[in-house]
């Protein structure tokens, strides 16, 4: 399967990432060249084998809701936003 | 160098590995150096043992960590420009315990940024050199940790391993590396790469400090809800024990070095004529493992990736104008090319209309690898494999060609997939001096006992 142009810019868009150009044509050929390395996963039968995502087949892991003391302070979490002001982490607009 | 043999002071030990570090700057191995903090943790570790005061099991040892382990000492930069200037408020809880044993850090490591790559040649530091070959890589992601340990700057270091980055840089510098069950040692506070695979484990000399560090990191870890609960201490130790070794007959192509094949094959001479059975497995599907790990760790990548955003800590871009500019520029400025292949691919194996022609066909595949082992462990009690196809190559040689570097984990990607422990030891050197290593893998929770068959057979 060869990837367009268009195809990497979808990418690129769900990846958040601005490429430039020149990575954008670079991206086209590396992506062709993994995608058709993993295709051949297609030469295996898995009919009826069941998907594992968690090697030890854990569920969910419950614990209860409570209030414990953290690590870290709010001001020290803040401090760490590259832009901030009064107790809060400063964006750009987003509308 | 083992930790048990370290008597002289921890100033002394501390000084001595610093001394070392810059001595070997040229080899790129630390992003950051931990001078002042870590001379004078040293000194009141000397002040405490000179008021008779109890010290922990690693009181003054100096150690190395890969930077992608949050400690409130330096930065952690997980060798990438969008972290370059994290400092952390928090200890990650393997810090943590190491150093309420006495341990004390005197540099961070460098690594393929987010532990993305096979040769630490993906960093935004630079790439670090191999220990032996000052024109090869260092193997990784953890190819800093490797050659710290390797080149006797500190008798270990920390590493993760998602895919072979801590078994495959220990065999490119001839030093042994472990890596654990997964769940064995909580991952808080270690920057996340693929969560289904990624473990902690450690860079030593020799079996008995790896088996020291395990008995100290080991457990579970309410801050990591994947962390199994504490089996490694609980471990009946096999003294002595006749083991039945598999061998995989797939590994033994024209594709692996013959130094490799022919270290392999004098390991297994030498393990039959000690009294262990030599079984001869066939495993057709490990040779769709890379394919399989290409998929579900670019998967796990892009997720856990995405949260670098360049708003609530690290690198925003000063060119930005709007929210999708903070997010977009911030990103691709932050990223390393590799970091940002995975990211892509990951989000085209989860995109919708390739889901389940990629993502779920290879989480079926891993289903079947995983059967494989338990198959061969009916059979056997350890395998011992190559740990990579060759050497260490030459910088440079690979880094254009991703599909190229990828094949570099071809043998260590599969014990990830299924969880498994497999420990890198150091057998032999190739004709140019370079160091040739082999894994031995067991069943999961098997760790201290391949330690303890580790010590008695091949060392």
């Amino acid at each position: 399967m060869n990837n367009t142009r268009d195809d990497i810019l979808h990418l690129a868009k769900l990846s958040s990432l601005q490429l430039t150009d020149a990575e954008i044509s670079a991206l086209q050929q590396d992506v062709t060249n993994i995608v058709g390395y993993i295709s051949q996963l297609d030469e295996l039968d898995t009919t009826g084998v069941e998907p594992t995502y968690q090697v030890f087949e854990m569920e969910n892991v419950w614990r209860a809701d409570e209030i414990k003391p953290q690590d870290a302070t709010r001001e020290q979490l803040l401090a760490l936003a590259p832009d901030q002001a009064q107790n809060m982490i400063k964006v750009q607009k987003v509308l | 160098m083992k930790i048990a043999d370290l008597h002289t002071s921890a100033v002394s030990l501390v000084k001595e590995a610093l001394e070392k570090a810059k001595k070997y700057a040229s080899h790129n191995i630390f992003i950051s150096l931990n001078e002042d903090e870590a001379l004078k943790k040293a000194a009141e570790i000397d002040q405490k043992i000179q008021n008779g005061e109890k010290v922990g099991r690693l009181a003054g040892v100096p150690y190395a960590l890969k930077d992608n382990f949050l400690s409130k000492q330096g930065n952690t930069t997980a060798a990438s420009k969008i972290l370059s200037n994290l400092r952390s408020p928090i200890d990650s809880t393997t810090v943590a315990k190491l150093e309420a044993e006495g341990a004390i850090m005197i540099g961070r490591t460098n690594l393929d940024a987010f532990a993305h790559g096979s040769s630490t040649e993906n960093s935004f530091f630079g790439p670090t050199h191999n220990a032996k070959d000052f024109e090869r890589v260092a193997g990784g992601s953890s190819g800093g940790s490797a050659a710290a340990v390797a080149l006797d700057i500190v008798p270990f270091a920390t590493g993760t391993d998602t895919g072979g980055s801590i078994r495959q840089p220990a065999s490119f510098n001839g030093v042994y590396g472990l890596k654990p069950t997964y769940g064995t040692i909580s991952r808080y506070g270690v920057v996340a790469m693929a969560s289904s695979t990624d473990v902690i484990g450690f860079f030593t000399q020799n079996p008995e400090d790896l088996d020291l560090l395990m008995s100290i990191t080991s457990g579970q870890d309410e801050k990591d809800l994947t962390s199994l609960p504490d089996y490694y201490n609980e471990t009946v130790v096999e003294a002595g024990a006749k083991k039945r070794i598999g061998v995989i007959k797939d590994f033994d192509n024209e594709n692996v070095a013959p130094e490799i094949r022919e270290g392999l094959k004098s390991q297994i001479e030498k393990l039959k004529a000690d009294g262990h059975e030599i079984v001869e497995l066939s495993m057709p599907v490990l040779k769709y493992a890379l394919a399989v790990y290409y998929v579900v760790v670019p998967a796990e990548v892009a997720s856990n990736l995405s949260r670098y955003d360049g708003i609530r800590y690290g690198y925003r871009s000063s060119e930005v104008h709007n929210i999708e500019e903070v997010f977009g520029l911030s990103r691709n400025d932050g990223f390393m090319p590799e970091n940002k292949r995975r990211i892509m691919i990951g989000n085209f194996v989860l995109s919708s209309g390739f889901y389940d022609a990629y993502y779920l066909k290879a989480q079926k595949v891993r289903t079947l690898i995983i059967k494989a082992y338990a198959e061969a462990f009916e059979k056997c009690d350890y395998i011992l494999t190559p740990v990579s196809p060759s050497p260490a190559f030459k910088l440079g040689e690979k880094v254009n060609d991703p599909v190229a570097m990828y094949l570099e984990d071809v043998m260590s990607v599969p014990i990830n997939l299924a969880g498994l422990p497999s420990l890198a030891i150091p057998v032999n050197r190739d004709k140019d001096e370079l160091p040739v290593g082999l894994q031995l893998i067991g069943p999961r929770r098997s760790d201290k006992n391949l330690l303890q068959f580790t010590k008695e057979n091949f060392v």
